[in-house]
């Protein structure tokens, strides 16, 4: 599909402002009369609240002060269910869980004051790992400490083992994992008697924060307005949590009277605020002889943290992602969220499958391993076609060439020939090189029924000079929604790119168009963007003001005199689910995504036995995605997601001590450097699909989900270290190569 | 930001001799600033208890570099930045040059500062451990006069100086002696840049006929102070390069050091990693 | 209460304007820029001294505002990412930055920028070896420093922007 602007890399709409330091984050904001908030958190894990004082010689009638007892409406973060208080009342559940909100016009003063509030928590039994939480040594949450529970069923996995060539089992593991967006949380809310609640933040779905800030005070929607500030990075970090600072902003401004800013310094953003979730999985898979995979039973466990937020999607995801884009007629996945004593773990890029592609991967490499196949051999046998159905039965209806991805991307990185000359240069070195790789797939948008349920719409509508504004809530953090909005809304109408206007995400201006996650907003979202793009233009069609071969200037003169003809030029554009797409959410079977990227990662490593530190040295990305509609954005979303992929392998260790991580500084809870990464190598394949604009599929979360598996799998080619636990730190590592030694 | 700043004081002196008098008035109530870089942090955090500094960071006389025949003289204001700018400096003392090339960014480097480094005496410092291979002496300055002393004996326990109260580092000397040593620095951190040591090796031997003429071996992050690993060194001086050496000398480095568990590594691993730059030394110096 | 210390003048240049500030001698000059300057292009990710959003150039030297107390810019001549273009023109990085893909978010683009600057000024070709140490003690989240590396060598070569 010849286009003239979709597969350009038109510069970023925004970027001037942020090139010049001029764009404005939340803590660039000041208000008249506004002051400042701190959260004051438990330092206990489990227990009852006794008391809470105010001590120190502090001036206690300057501040504003909220805690439980004052909140007017629910004293719940909504969310998925009404589990999580705003504020602790009675009882507290995790380290860090927020207690009191203070409030004053000198922020230095509030720290002072934020230390002398003592709370008395009389502890109670605390528990912090997975294991504990699935033996149930304390119940902490419901009556069992879990959050949710599935179980995928294909085929007839127990019909298998009995005539099964070879068996082979494994464990894995994988740790948190900190967002680390570089601007920090924050907040500001003002309540007026005019506009009622608003509130302007870093944040990536505006209505989430919305739909929470209503029950809190009993407020109707038009009464609570949200407001998307340019946000330094998100990366799921930011989907959930900005509720909960919204919510605590809010009630002291309403009880203040005052707008409040809240602004997270680094230590306590770490400390508090989401993580990945840890994981475990158990893999059983039946082999014959040449590696054909008979059968795959796989369990699969995520760490909630203390309340439920987002566990259920995110164990949704890593559950339909478990067994990857291979053919295999048996497949079993048992999987559950369960509750720890920390503070609840949340949204990030991947999402839950990060994590069960790791232990799939890894799990497929040692297979090969133990059946004496090269590992591409064993994917090649086994990877999925156009027909084939995946774990949850859904038959790929696109052209899938898995088999092609992985030839380019060997041929890109050179696999063959590093793998033959490393085995050959590595007796000779202390310094041992490797080649790994991953082979995967990411579902974009809501799973199964989830884009029906959130009915996204968005708005356009066209000004008398003829500029295109467009109303969504998709959100821009650094990803480009911006610009590919107004890539897909000028090709549609056949304009320049400076003649769409991106509205900011303000709940009362652009409609809700879902949140800006889950790899959507390309692929769900811009076919949203083209259908309203288009709606405008058949208007102008219909009317008559236009024809159809126009010249810019035309449409322009067109805009104009419809206006003054018929009022307003606008349209706005809903969801349809596509026809044919089908989901049984109690079988959980059919197809859970409208469309997948496909994607092969190799890395090269190189590990120094003497420290066990690990280098890439060179990365390849292979990936499907539909469409490329800027290239350059494009391939800064795969770069990018690449680098955080290696700190997820190799460098991101959060170091807990009864549910709260105590290495929460920059200094202390290490992101890779311009050092640390190598040289990245991006390839894009593209095979339309026709539920996206121009044939976009989404690709935001798709470098998360193989890049550590792919490093990984190089670290056990060039050292034989059985790696099966993320962060391979190199003390871990050490470990390793003493026991293959010895 | 976690501090009452409102509550801090900083004068800045015109002078040394204006510094020195501030911090010998009210001794152990003033203490000297330099560059910050430590510092600030502390105060960022809200851990900062210590309220009144001396701004010493425009005492120019304390950031030359001085050569002279026996000995480079580098004043203890002198940053990072400026020890690698330093021709004759970074190629006569290599380590201390690839120590200031692993300090933080360039950001850091510019304002961290070798007194400050030294005063701050984290064990994890990058630079002692190259002062210590080169036998630095450290000249330590108050209103009563100057001493010196070898930098070997600053360090006496975990953030504890031989330093009296109301004095202030004025100068590092390092002997030029290193013609015909070969220098070997190996910082193993938590990544590539600015990373916090695990291990710190800085180490400078010279062979005479195939034998360990003499050895220096000095380790930081291994111990509550960074040390010189004297009965390792004993081991080795006048051994053949053999690596028969080897597993002797790696036995005494390791109950030379101390490691601990901490957030950041553990014992073990440094204590293996120790072991194994002691052998990557050897084989550097046997070229 | 703990007790005030006195505020001090200071007299600084910042961008070119001379400025006097009456502060408290340990505000951090990252604080006195945002706050009493209006000069919010200057950004905080840290605190720590760790992630470089808040450098800015001192005498021509690249420093983290988040670790110099206000008393020590008495007299210095402070360059902002406002100052780094005149307002209507860009920088060759700064347009780089805009069409190689150099800002995502943004947050840590002005420190980028910056370190860009004080690197090219010290190596106007610079390897890409001296480019990944001259933006180490910067931390980028979002591009994965790829896109930053293809910027600087585009505004070296001042290259026509990508198809």
């Amino acid at each position: 599909m010849k286009t003239r602007v979709i597969g350009k890399s038109v510069p970023r709409k925004e970027g001037r402002e942020k090139v010049t330091g001029r764009a404005r984050y939340v803590d660039d904001l000041t208000f008249p009369g506004m002051i400042y908030g701190a959260t004051v958190r438990s330092a206990v894990p489990r227990g009852r609240i006794r008391g809470i004082y105010f001590e120190g010689d502090i001036p206690w009638k300057e501040f504003t002060v909220v805690t439980a007892k004052d909140i007017p409406g629910k004293n719940c973060v909504t969310l998925l269910i009404e589990d999580q208080p705003c504020l602790a009342s009675e009882f507290v559940n995790h380290p860090e869980e927020p207690i009191v909100l203070l409030a004053h016009p000198d922020k230095h003063l509030l720290e002072v004051a934020r230390r002398a509030v003592r709370i008395d928590i009389e502890p109670l039994p605390a528990i912090f790992t997975i294991g504990d939480s699935r033996a149930r040594r304390r119940v902490v949450w419901g009556d069992d400490n879990i959050f949710k529970s599935f179980h995928v069923e294909k085929g007839n996995v127990d019909s298998v083992w009995a005539a099964a060539d070879r068996i082979v089992e494994g464990d894995y593991e994988t740790g948190a994992q900190e967002q680390l967006y570089i601007e920090p949380q924050g907040m500001i809310a003002r309540f007026s008697a005019a506009e009622g609640l608003t509130v302007w933040g870093s944040l990536q779905c505006p209505y989430y924060v919305h739909k929470a800030l209503m029950p809190l005070f009993g407020l109707p929607k038009d009464r609570v307005r949200v407001v998307q500030t340019e946000t330094g990075g998100g990366f799921g970090g930011k989907e959930e949590y900005p509720s909960m600072i919204a919510c605590h902003a809010a009630l002291l401004a309403w009880k203040s009277g005052k707008p409040v800013k809240i602004i997270y310094d680094r230590a306590e953003d770490m400390a508090a605020t989401t993580k990945r979730h840890p994981s475990r999985t158990h893999h059983r898979t039946a082999v014959t002889r040449d590696g054909k995979l008979l059968a795959m039973e796989i369990d699969f466990t995520i760490d909630g943290g203390a309340y439920e937020t987002l566990s259920p999607v995110v164990l949704s995801r890593g559950t339909i992602h478990a067994a990857g884009p291979y053919n295999c007629e048996n497949v079993r996945i048992r999987s559950r969220a369960v509750a720890t004593n920390a503070p609840p773990h949340g949204a990030f890029r991947g999402f839950g499958a990060p994590q069960s592609v790791f232990a799939l991967e890894r799990h497929l490499d040692r297979v090969a391993s133990a059946m004496g196949l090269a590992p591409d051999e064993l994917r090649r046998k086994n990877f999925i076609g156009e027909g084939q159905s995946l774990a949850v039965s859904q038959v790929i209806r696109e052209k899938v060439d898995m088999g092609r991805l992985m030839d380019r991307a060997f041929e890109l990185s050179g696999y063959h020939e590093k793998n033959n000359l490393f085995a050959e240069t590595n007796a000779r070195s202390t310094i041992k090189k490797g080649v790994g790789f991953a082979s995967f797939l990411h579902g974009a948008g809501f799973t199964g029924s989830g884009e029906e349920y959130l009915a996204s719409e968005v708005a356009a509508e066209a000004t008398r000079d003829g500029i295109i504004r467009i109303f969504a809530a998709s959100t821009e953090m650094g990803q480009g929604t911006n610009t590919i909005f107004s890539q897909i809304a000028a090709e549609t109408l056949g304009l320049d790119c400076n003649r769409i206007e991106i509205i900011q995400p303000d709940t009362a201006a652009v409609p809700n168009s879902g949140p800006t996650v889950a790899s959507r907003t390309s692929m769900i979202v811009g076919k949203l963007v083209e259908a309203a793009a288009h709606e405008i233009q058949n208007k102008l069609f219909k009317s008559e003001l236009l024809e159809p071969d126009y010249a810019a200037a035309d449409f322009s003169r067109a805009c104009n005199r419809y206006i003054e003809k018929f009022g307003a030029l606008a349209s706005l554009a809903k969801y349809e689910h596509p026809l044919g797409l089908h989901w049984d959410d109690q079988r959980y079977q059919g197809d859970a995504y409208g469309a997948y990227a496909w994607a092969v990662y190799v890395a090269e490593v190189s590990v120094d036995t003497r420290t066990a530190e690990v280098r890439v040295n060179d990365f390849v990305a292979v990936q499907e995605v539909g469409r490329v509609i800027n290239p350059v954005l494009a391939a800064g979303q795969i770069e990018g997601g690449i680098a955080q992929g290696i700190g997820f392998a190799l460098y991101e260790n959060v170091v807990w001590q009864e549910g709260r991580m105590v290495n929460n500084q920059m200094t202390n809870y290490v992101m890779p450097t311009s050092m640390d990464v190598p040289r990245i190598r991006v390839l894009f394949e593209e095979v339309p699909y026709a539920g996206g604009p121009a044939g976009a599929k989404g690709i935001g979360e798709l470098p998360l989900d193989g890049t550590a598996p792919a490093i990984a799998n190089a670290i056990a080619h060039s050292t034989g270290a059985d790696i099966t636990r993320l962060p391979i730190t190199p003390e871990a590592l050490m470990e390793m190569l003493e026991a293959t030694h010895a | 930001m976690r501090s009452f700043v409102a509550a801090y004081e900083m004068e800045t002196p015109s002078d040394l001799s204006a510094a020195l008098e501030r911090l010998s008035r009210e001794p152990g109530d003033w203490k000297p600033f330099a560059g910050g870089t430590d510092l600030m942090v502390l105060l960022e955090a809200g851990k900062l208890a210590h309220r009144r500094f001396v701004n010493i960071w425009n005492l120019e006389e304390l950031r030359r570099i001085e050569v002279t025949p026996g000995h480079i003289t580098v004043g203890s204001l002198v940053t990072y930045t400026q020890v690698r700018g330093h021709e004759t400096l970074s190629r006569e003392f290599s380590l201390l040059a690839r120590a200031a090339a692993e300090t933080g960014g360039i950001a850091t480097q510019n304002r961290g500062t070798l007194g400050g480094n030294i005063a701050n005496a984290s064990p994890a410092a990058d630079s002692p451990p190259a002062l210590l291979a080169y036998d630095a002496q450290i000249e330590l300055l108050s209103t009563s006069g100057s001493r010196w002393l070898p930098y070997r004996s600053f360090h006496t326990g975990y953030k504890k100086m031989n330093m009296r109260p109301g004095e202030l580092i004025r100068a590092i000397r390092l002997p030029r002696a290193t013609d015909g040593w070969k220098h070997y620095y190996r910082k193993v951190g938590t990544r590539r840049a600015q990373a916090i040591s695990k291990v710190c090796f800085a180490a400078a031997g010279r062979l005479e006929d195939g034998r360990i003429a003499d050895v220096r071996i000095a380790l930081g992050s291994v111990a509550p102070v960074p040390l010189r690993a004297v009965e390792t060194e004993t081991l080795l001086r006048g051994e053949k390069l053999a690596s028969a050496a080897l597993p002797a000398a790696q036995a005494a480095l390791a109950g030379e050091i101390a490691p601990i568990d901490d957030m950041r590594s553990t014992a073990r691993y440094r204590r293996r990693v120790a072991q194994n730059l002691l052998a990557e030394f050897l084989e550097v110096l046997a070229g | 209460m703990p007790d005030r210390a006195s505020k001090i003048r200071v007299h600084c240049r910042v961008n070119g304007q001379a400025v006097t500030l009456e502060v408290y001698p340990m505000t951090r000059l990252l604080d006195v820029l945002r706050e009493q300057l209006g000069l919010t292009g200057t950004k905080e990710g840290c605190g720590e001294g760790e992630c470089g959003a808040c450098a800015v150039e001192i005498d021509g030297a690249l420093v983290n505002t988040c670790l110099v107390p206000i008393a020590q810019a008495e007299g210095a001549a402070i360059l902002t990412i406002e100052g780094v273009a005149d307002g209507v023109n860009l920088k060759a990085i700064q347009e780089a930055f805009i069409n190689y893909g150099g800002a995502q978010c943004g947050i840590c683009t002005p420190g980028m920028i910056l370190a860009v600057t004080n690197l090219l000024a010290r190596h106007p070709d610079p390897t890409d070896l001296q480019i990944r140490e001259g933006l180490a003690g910067n931390l980028c989240r979002c591009t994965g420093y790829t896109k930053i590396f293809e910027s600087v060598v585009a505004a070296c070569h001042r290259a026509e922007r990508p198809a």
